[in-house]
């Protein structure tokens, strides 16, 4: 018979046993979804037929076979991998608290910050695997065609596109607070890619062409966009310069000179983290599962 | 023990659960008890601070909504259907509920042993019948072998043999000293695995008693249905009449209502009289 309850000592304060569970939940789940598959398998293809397609030697619009081959997988992960990282991002907590799955998970001896932080990592880890597996695809099919693959450059556009992908990720979450089913989560975050790789590129351009926009302001409104800081911050680490991009390139290359890498980066980087910490703050203040 | 003082939870304007105070004392079995949308699942989901509310949860002293993870640490959780987690299989989705509380395998095939699941462990959950899927559910909570279990309508998606497999292991917990709050709305079951019942009804508590009384603290009725042989339904109908009951002809026999504790004295009356009963059915 049970009469006396013997004292539990827990602390509060998050622990990262309890964070490298999730990952190591969320991973495992990735590893067994069709929809991880699919993207992963459809990068990874893609970036082999652009690699595949790039003719050793030849110089095409200043770029020589490596140049174009990244310049086709930049083009590739611009669309593809926000797509992923927000699709993947807005089921993960909506979809959870939909199932019941959120629920359970609480049920445990878990703070809302190590749940948040341990799906954020494992979900962070399998786009790892995924943008490095298609790079990697890509860079040794370059290689074998004996294009001159500058290594450096390619691990740089590869951490980009990771850099992109958990930015995105992070704006997932964040529609996931938001909403309560996973189906609404992924309408959302179609919208948002759409409005982020697609609208935002034209709205600039034509608000450029209707108001006679200066170069200047025309260049900060692509930056503010992740997908076209991204987009910039790639071609630089192939090109060395923006100079492709006309006037705006130009302008940029001129006002920021050597540190525009930086302030490129810097964008991501912050894109990175302001949206996943609006979302952590907002899971973990204790709304209802 | 568990302190509950007049916790409210509204969704909009509405308040689901309201003003609502309960104490649960150590090893005591209380079922929350009301029909659908009563607030009893909304009570669970306060204690284990997964939805916030107004007022204050203690559990052993610890603060529900301050102190979440040790509360958590003390309570096992069953909810009504786990519903999820289908791609996982049952060992792994034990391994991953005991690596959330620092808990070793031995103690996973502990569990495993206890509720029945050593056959099923390599299936996928979503391969498991309604009784497998409570099974599985029951050795989730079970593994911190925990002081307090919450049971979300346990039996409520099961068969009947899956119903009376549950309810054996939820009796044998009961009588290992556990805690238990257990929400239901079969009067039935409620009656076999607790000592105390707490009716609600539109997120307040309207009636709180032993469970054999509950049917009448609250004026529960229920309609038997009698299947008689041909020609007898005439004189059962005066019978029961003539006994005081409220009864009607029905197509296939006779209808007649009676107190949910009362049902034998209708089937008494009939077979003093000599009336044959072939079979009966208990309507609510």
């Amino acid at each position: 018979m049970r009469t006396a309850l013997t004292p539990v000592v827990v602390s509060e304060r998050p622990e990262l046993r309890l964070v490298t569970a999730v990952a190591k939940k969320e991973i495992a789940d990735a590893v067994r979804s069709k929809w991880f598959w699919l993207w992963a398998g459809a990068f990874a293809v893609l970036a082999a037929i652009l690699a595949s397609s790039a003719l050793p030697g030849s110089q095409v619009a200043g770029y020589g076979s490596f140049g174009r081959t990244a310049a086709s997988l930049v083009a590739l992960a611009q669309i593809i991998i926000p797509l992923m990282g927000l699709t993947l991002g807005a089921y993960s907590l909506a979809g959870q608290r939909e199932t019941g799955a959120l629920r359970f998970l609480m049920s445990h001896p878990i703070s809302r910050t190590e749940a948040f932080w341990g799906t954020y990592i494992g979900l962070s880890t399998a786009l790892f695997a995924t943008v490095f597996g298609g790079f990697g695809i890509a860079g040794v099919l370059t290689a074998i065609q004996g294009g001159s693959a500058d290594a450096a450059s390619f691990v740089r556009i590869a951490i980009l596109s990771w850099l992109l992908a958990i930015a995105m990720l992070g704006v997932g979450l964040l529609i996931s607070t938001f909403t309560r089913s996973g189906s609404s989560a992924i309408g959302t975050s179609i919208f948002v890619w759409l409005g982020l790789v697609f609208l935002g590129d034209l709205g600039v351009m034509g608000t450029a062409v209707a108001t006679n926009l200066p170069v200047s302001a025309l260049f900060f409104s692509a930056v503010l966009n992740p997908v076209e800081a991204f987009r910039l911050a790639a071609l630089t680490a192939f090109d060395g310069s923006l100079d492709v991009l006309g006037p705006a390139g130009q302008y940029a290359v001129d006002r920021f000179g050597t540190g525009l890498d930086a302030m490129l980066l810097g964008v991501v980087a912050l894109w990175v983290i302001v949206p996943t910490a609006i979302a952590w703050f907002r899971f973990s203040r204790g709304g209802d599962l | 023990m568990i302190t509950i003082t007049d916790v409210t939870k509204r969704y909009g304007k509405t308040a689901v659960v309201d003003g609502f105070n309960l104490t649960v004392a150590s090893g005591e079995s209380v079922a929350l008890w009301g029909p659908n949308g009563a607030g009893k699942t909304t009570v669970v989901r306060c204690l284990l601070g997964l939805v916030s509310y107004e007022g204050e949860i203690t559990v052993n002293g610890a603060d529900a909504r301050r102190q979440g993870k040790a509360v958590r640490s003390q309570m096992g959780y069953v909810p009504q259907e786990l519903s999820f987690y289908d791609a996982m299989k049952v060992i792994d989705l034990l391994d991953y509920s005991a690596s959330l509380r620092r808990i070793g395998s031995e103690r996973v095939d502990e569990v495993i042993e206890i509720v029945g699941l050593a056959d099923h462990i390599d299936k996928r959950v979503s391969e498991l019948s309604g009784g497998l899927k409570q099974r599985l559910g029951i050795a989730s909570a079970l593994l911190p072998d925990p002081p307090i279990l919450l049971l979300d309508e346990p039996t409520s998606n099961l068969d009947a043999r899956a119903r009376d497999h549950a309810i054996g292991i939820l009796e044998e917990l009961r009588h290992e000293g556990r805690t238990l709050i257990v929400t239901s709305h079969h009067i039935e079951e409620v009656g076999m695995l607790v000592d105390r019942v707490v009716a609600m009804e539109q997120g307040k508590i309207t009636v709180e008693c032993d469970p054999t009384d509950l049917a009448e603290e609250l004026g529960l009725r229920a309609w038997l249905h009698l299947i008689l042989a041909n020609g007898a339904a005439v004189t059962a109908l005066d019978v029961l009449r003539t006994a005081g009951f409220e009864a009607k002809m029905n197509s296939r026999g006779v209808l007649v209502e009676v107190s949910a504790q009362g049902k034998g004295e209708a089937v008494a009356a009939l077979h003093e009289a000599g009336v044959v009963i072939d079979d009966l059915e208990v309507w609510r």
